[in-house]
């Protein structure tokens, strides 16, 4: 990325606490930088193959959200990283950014292929992304469609403190609350890592109990589902019954919808919590208690008190992550970045505090 | 609220003046096979003998209860709750005094993957709806039963029983093979409106793989408790799709879905639309706008948030006070009381709304 619009000039009005930006995208831009990280036997199977990388297409390279119009998409790390210096990092004086590299490894069908390139992907990372700036942090990529190949991958990177989550994409071919994951769980744990699941995935199947949409528009709404889906099933499914120390982060999902979810998953416990005993709490217990959003995109009502009513709703200081979703695109100007109205308090446990204690930085 | 152990139900006869109670949401059963053969010609009825029903196997989640049914609500007769017409009087109708019961039955005729025969079942049990329901019961008014899966069988069968006064609406189920916004269904709606009906989209069905977005679950809770993110999906769908640009005086009722998810998913549409909207250039409205023209809701099972002002905010930001319409969803399980339902500090004009007024206009009763 090279050109930009000028719209990062004015310092926002909640600028001067502390920010920790906990949804910062680095692209792998090809295959190409993958190469020096993978095995000859890979490199030739890409080659003759004509791989040309997995089968996703969370972000269409040239729409709206993706990126902002007016900006050129060029990819190299060079190019990237010095644009999220100059639009975010220095501007907002970020404190820690946490990178969540969004390489679909997860929709490649080959478990070692998958297991591979997640391998390579996270050693490009700490090469030309965390050594490069104190500030960052970063989400392992790991092929969470084989959970014990996953965690192997989590494994590798448990000591580097610098990786201070692993991401899964909402998109899953079974929903995460399932025992299958439960080896992706016990590594979280082991290295006391956030476990994030992200906007996107490929796994093959509709990303809708109805099938498959015709737009990407319709798409991007429906992502706010699938999340609905994956928060249930993970306490449903008990996993943090299983887990109890365990957190998750649900990155770039929205927020607006979670008080909505909450009401109803704690009436649907009432009425049916003798088929799953394990769940001795209101499920909206355990989202306040290990579930965390980032920022953005707000999906904001058009009015800032009604805002200001949902995130009252959440009934938590704590749930909510600044994040700036940087270089997708969901705010004109940095200054709405933000919601307006937030007492001091609350502003700098979501700006700071909550990432802070929740990603141990 | 409902607790699956214990359910008990019975009137108070608080002392409250009573409100009158429009149900937009009741459950007819087809009691036995030999009923539905009354119905069905000999042809379908041989089919029906030697292969049965035949849908999208593999997304069976035992209920909590038989049937989903109320432990009270079998009849002394015997029949499955549901079927007794004359037990329904008794602890429904009469005993809430219900001036009107849309009944949504939920035979499984649309999710057939042999589409003739699922219009045959259709029809029988629409012939069935009329004889057994309809005409010995006048508080009783239907939705028409249609093999949704196919536009052409779905708008016959809508031709045929369209015009019968008992019917009022067109019912689909939220889990379709494919979203509702995709041509295919289109030829639904349009017969629909041919007889001036709004189609009702009801909790249930199945057939486009996983029943979410992420895959199979493992628990009822989450085939239950998941049904709104089918019915968002649906939302989204048909207004993105430009249906209502297309059929500009078509309307949707939206039952047993929930409602509390609603302001959100527009908030979130809108904020996508305008970024998007190069993508979809026929899309001239806000999403949000299209919504509050064309959806209605019923309450059942209503999102309970803790708060007494959290549910006055979520009206408010819903913004559905002339499309929110009362249901109990007789006989199953997580049945709502028209006494009890609809929660304290909403002013009697709102309520009668509610439990009546918007249910009278869009179904187009007296």
């Amino acid at each position: 990325m090279v050109r930009e619009s000028g719209n990062e000039a004015q310092k926002p009005f909640w600028s001067g606490r502390p920010v920790i930006d906990c949804d910062l995208h680095n692209e792998v831009p090809s295959l190409e930088v993958l190469k020096p990280y993978l095995a000859d036997h890979w490199c030739d199977y890409i080659e003759e193959s004509a791989f040309r990388g997995p089968d996703a297409d969370d972000y269409p390279k040239g729409a709206p959200t993706t990126i902002r119009p007016g900006l050129e998409w060029e990819g190299e790390v060079e190019g990237q990283l010095a644009l999220m210096r100059r639009q975010v990092l220095d501007p907002l004086q970020v404190e820690f950014g946490v990178l969540d590299c969004a390489y679909r490894v997860q929709g490649v069908h080959d478990p070692e292929l998958a297991a591979a390139l997640a391998s390579a992907i996270n050693r490009w990372q700490a090469e030309h992304w965390l050594d490069r700036d104190p500030r960052l942090r970063a989400s392992i990529v790991a092929p969470t469609q084989n959970p014990v190949l996953a965690a192997r991958e989590i494994d590798r990177w448990g000591a580097d403190a610098r990786f201070v989550q692993a991401v899964m994409p909402v998109r899953s071919l079974i929903p995460y609350g399932n025992r299958i994951y439960d080896p992706i769980y016990e590594a979280a744990a082991r290295h006391d890592l956030v476990v994030g699941i992200q906007f996107g995935g490929a796994p093959g199947h509709p990303p809708t109990p109805s099938g498959w949409l015709s737009t990407y528009l319709e798409e991007y709404a429906a992502m706010a589902q699938v999340f609905q889906s994956q928060v249930t099933s993970l306490i449903v499914e008990g996993v943090f019954d299983r887990f109890p120390d365990l957190r998750v982060a649900l990155i770039e999902a929205g927020c607006t919808w979670m008080p909505s979810l909450m009401w109803r998953l704690d009436k649907e416990w009432r009425g049916l919590r003798r088929d799953i005993p394990w769940v001795k709490r209101p499920p909206s217990d355990y989202i306040r208690r290990h579930i965390r959003l980032t920022l953005q995109p707000v999906d904001a009502p058009p009015s800032g008190k009604q805002l200001l009513e949902v995130i009252g709703q959440l009934d938590s200081d704590e749930m909510l992550m600044f994040a700036t979703d940087h270089p997708h695109w969901h705010f004109d100007r940095l200054e709405e970045a933000f919601p307006a109205g937030l007492s001091d308090s609350l502003a700098r446990r979501v700006l700071a505090d909550n990432a802070r204690s929740f990603y141990r930085l | 609220m409902a607790t699956a152990a214990t359910t008990r139900h019975a009137p108070t006869g608080g002392k409250k003046s009573r409100l009158e109670v429009i149900d937009c949401d009741i459950h007819n059963i087809i009691p036995s096979n030999e009923v539905l053969y009354k119905y069905l010609p000999e042809r379908w009825r041989r089919h029906h003998q030697q292969f049965g029903l035949r849908g999208h196997l593999g997304g069976y989640y035992p209920r909590a209860l038989m049937n989903a049914a109320r432990h009270d609500a079998w009849p002394p007769s015997g029949l499955p709750a549901g079927s007794d017409l004359e037990f329904m009087r008794e602890q429904l109708l009469d005993a809430y005094d219900i001036r009107y019961g849309i009944l949504n039955c939920l035979y499984g005729a649309g999710g057939q993957l042999n589409l003739e025969y699922g219009a045959a079942l259709a029809r029988a049990v629409n012939d069935w709806q009329i004889a057994e329901w309809l005409e010995p019961e006048p508080r009783l008014r239907a939705s028409i039963i249609v093999p949704y899966e196919d536009g052409d069988l779905a708008a016959d069968e809508i031709d045929r029983v369209g015009d019968h006064p008992g019917f009022v609406q067109v019912l689909l189920l939220v889990r379709t093979n494919e979203p509702l916004g995709r041509p295919k269904y289109r030829k639904i709606y349009r017969a629909a409106l041919r007889h001036n009906l709004p189609v009702g989209i009801h909790f249930g069905g199945a057939g486009a793989g996983p029943i979410t977005g992420a895959g199979w679950p493992s628990h009822y809770i989450e085939d239950h408790g998941g049904m709104p993110q089918a019915f968002q999906a649906q939302v989204i769908s048909l207004v993105c799709e430009g249906v209502f640009e297309q059929l500009p005086s078509l309307k949707v009722a939206l039952i047993e879905g929930g409602f509390a998810w609603m302001a959100p998913l527009m908030w979130r549409l809108d904020r996508g639309w305008r970024k998007l909207s190069e993508e979809i250039p026929a899309l001239r409205l806000p999403p949000s706008t299209t919504i509050r023209k064309h959806f209605w809701f019923t309450t059942q099972p209503m999102e309970e948030p803790p708060q007494p002002r959290y549910f006055r905010q979520l009206l408010e930001q819903l913004d559905a006070d002339d499309r929110m319409m009362f249901a109990t969803d007789y006989p199953h399980w997580d049945f709502d009381s028209p006494e009890s339902a609809v929660p304290s500090g909403l002013s009697r004009e709102l309520r009668k709304k509610i439990m009546s007024e918007n249910a009278r206009s869009l179904y187009g009763l007296d």
